[in-house]
């Protein structure tokens, strides 16, 4: 192993994947083109939810590419950065929710 | 406001050493030049095809010093065409086919003679006149707040760099208080009839990336442009134009400063598209310098990468056929026109 876990120069070397299984490689890169083509959402609004999503599965190299992505796309600061915070919202709310669950047993636990 | 290269005695004032760095790391084998693509695509040296559009760097000289611009220009330049020049262009087009003159600068509206030169191109029937107008000169002294009058009255087509919707973005490339001065300007532009639907006026907006990224796709971010200009300045425009930053002069600099050279070239080569190189605007087009001399295009302009046409380099000794048979010069900056859908001054080309 290297000193570090993340390399930035690793996500260009994305496409390698396929130098050890090369069928589904094929098949992931194809979908995820498609993925985010212009449909029903714009490029750019894809685009943003890839950078929250990038926040809440913590990927170094996804936060790197769609924030150049976005900026691409024209999306500004504060765009971005309320993205961060839907992440944020969605990752600190299902800790929260689950207090709900703690006060049930807590209830029934209780005289 | 920050000064120019020139101005600020910086190194990269020297053509030779943005030359230098063009030539060098990531271009000495890691990646290929851009020589290298047109080899492989059987397209080297890089021939003109007929000469369509003269384009007049009517000076140096700007009321703004915006951080990418690629002529380096400011109010402390004092390069500007002599009116002898400009009436020795005004020959080459009314002796040619050539249908269209692009003026443009630093601000070309300062050239003292920039406004006899649009009424003569008039009278001899030049059938486009486009001014590159970077909107806030409308708005910066008395006697160029009449320029929207003055455009109407010869049809001229206004060409306007907005790099963002809003003001933070705009600033922070073309200057503090640019935003509200290009604003104001639009509107007093459409108050003339440019841009609005069903005029013959034509106004189209500019596009550059506020940063070392490239543009994303033209039509969408013209959408969005014009969505945003209505809801909030009741702006209307006609076209947007994406351009590529062209790595050369103050752009190379801040590339170079920020650390962001090397990915930025990167970025040109992996973004190459074979597509692009048949309509760059080199193809058809004449860059002339306030000096008169001739160039392939304005950034070969200012690398100093004069026609390879040795009898006919300057206005006084023009020949279109010596300039039709040149092969174009080309170099890494090369790749900021064919990145993606490609750049030109009239927006993407493939």
């Amino acid at each position: 192993m290297d000193k570090s876990y993340y390399d930035p120069k690793d996500l260009k070397k994305f496409g390698q994947i396929a130098e050890f299984e090369p069928k589904l490689a094929e098949k992931f890169f194809d979908w995820y083109g498609a993925v985010f083509e212009e449909g029903a959402l714009t490029q750019r609004e894809k685009s943003l939810i890839a950078l929250a999503v990038s926040h809440a599965v913590q990927c170094p190299y996804c936060i790197d590419a769609y924030t150049e992505d976005a900026m691409q796309k024209g999306a500004n600061e504060a765009m971005m950065m309320e993205a961060v915070h839907v992440a944020s919202a969605i990752r600190g709310g299902a800790s929260m929710v689950h207090g709900v669950q703690m006060m049930n047993k807590a209830k029934k636990l209780s005289m | 406001m920050i000064k120019s290269l020139k101005a600020r005695g910086n190194q990269l004032a020297n053509v030779k050493n943005q030359l230098k760095i063009l030539n060098g790391s990531p271009f000495d084998g890691e990646l290929p030049t851009f020589r290298d693509q047109l080899t492989k695509l059987g397209d080297f040296p890089m021939k003109p095809t007929n000469i369509e559009i003269f384009q007049i760097n009517v000076g140096y000289m700007c009321n703004q010093v915006c951080k990418h611009c690629h002529v380096d220009a400011g109010p402390d330049r004092k390069e500007i065409m002599t009116k002898e020049y400009l009436q020795k262009c005004l020959d080459i087009l009314e002796q040619t086919k050539i249908h269209t003159v692009d003026l443009t600068g630093g601000a070309p509206e300062m050239n003292p003679n920039f406004r006899w030169f649009v009424e003569e191109a008039t009278k001899i029937g030049v059938k486009e006149i486009i001014v590159r107008s970077n909107l806030t000169i409308i708005r910066a002294n008395k006697k160029y707040y009449d320029l929207p009058q003055f455009f109407k009255k010869h049809n001229v087509h206004v060409v306007s760099s907005l790099p963002y919707y809003q003001a933070g973005k705009t600033d922070a490339q073309r200057g503090d208080g640019v935003f509200k001065s290009s604003i104001e300007a639009l509107q007093g532009l459409n108050e003339q009839g440019y841009g609005m639907p069903g005029s013959d006026l034509k106004l189209d907006l500019v596009y550059n990336p506020t940063g070392a990224f490239l543009p994303g796709n033209q039509s969408q971010l013209e959408m969005e442009f014009k969505r945003n200009l209505k809801k909030d300045f009741n702006i209307e425009f006609n076209n947007l134009f994406t351009i590529t930053n062209i790595p050369i002069s103050r752009y190379l600099d801040y590339l170079v400063a920020s650390d962001n050279y090397d990915d930025y070239m990167e970025k040109l080569v992996l973004a190459y598209n074979p597509a692009a190189v048949k309509g760059v605007m080199c193809r058809n087009t004449i860059s002339v310098d306030w000096d008169g001399y001739m160039y392939d295009c304005d950034f070969n302009q200012m690398l100093d990468m004069k026609v390879a046409a040795p009898s006919s380099q300057h206005i006084n000794d023009f020949d279109i056929d010596a300039l039709s048979k040149r092969s174009i010069l080309i170099n890494q900056h090369c790749y900021g026109c064919t990145a993606g859908a490609g750049s030109s001054c009239q927006g993407t080309v493939a």
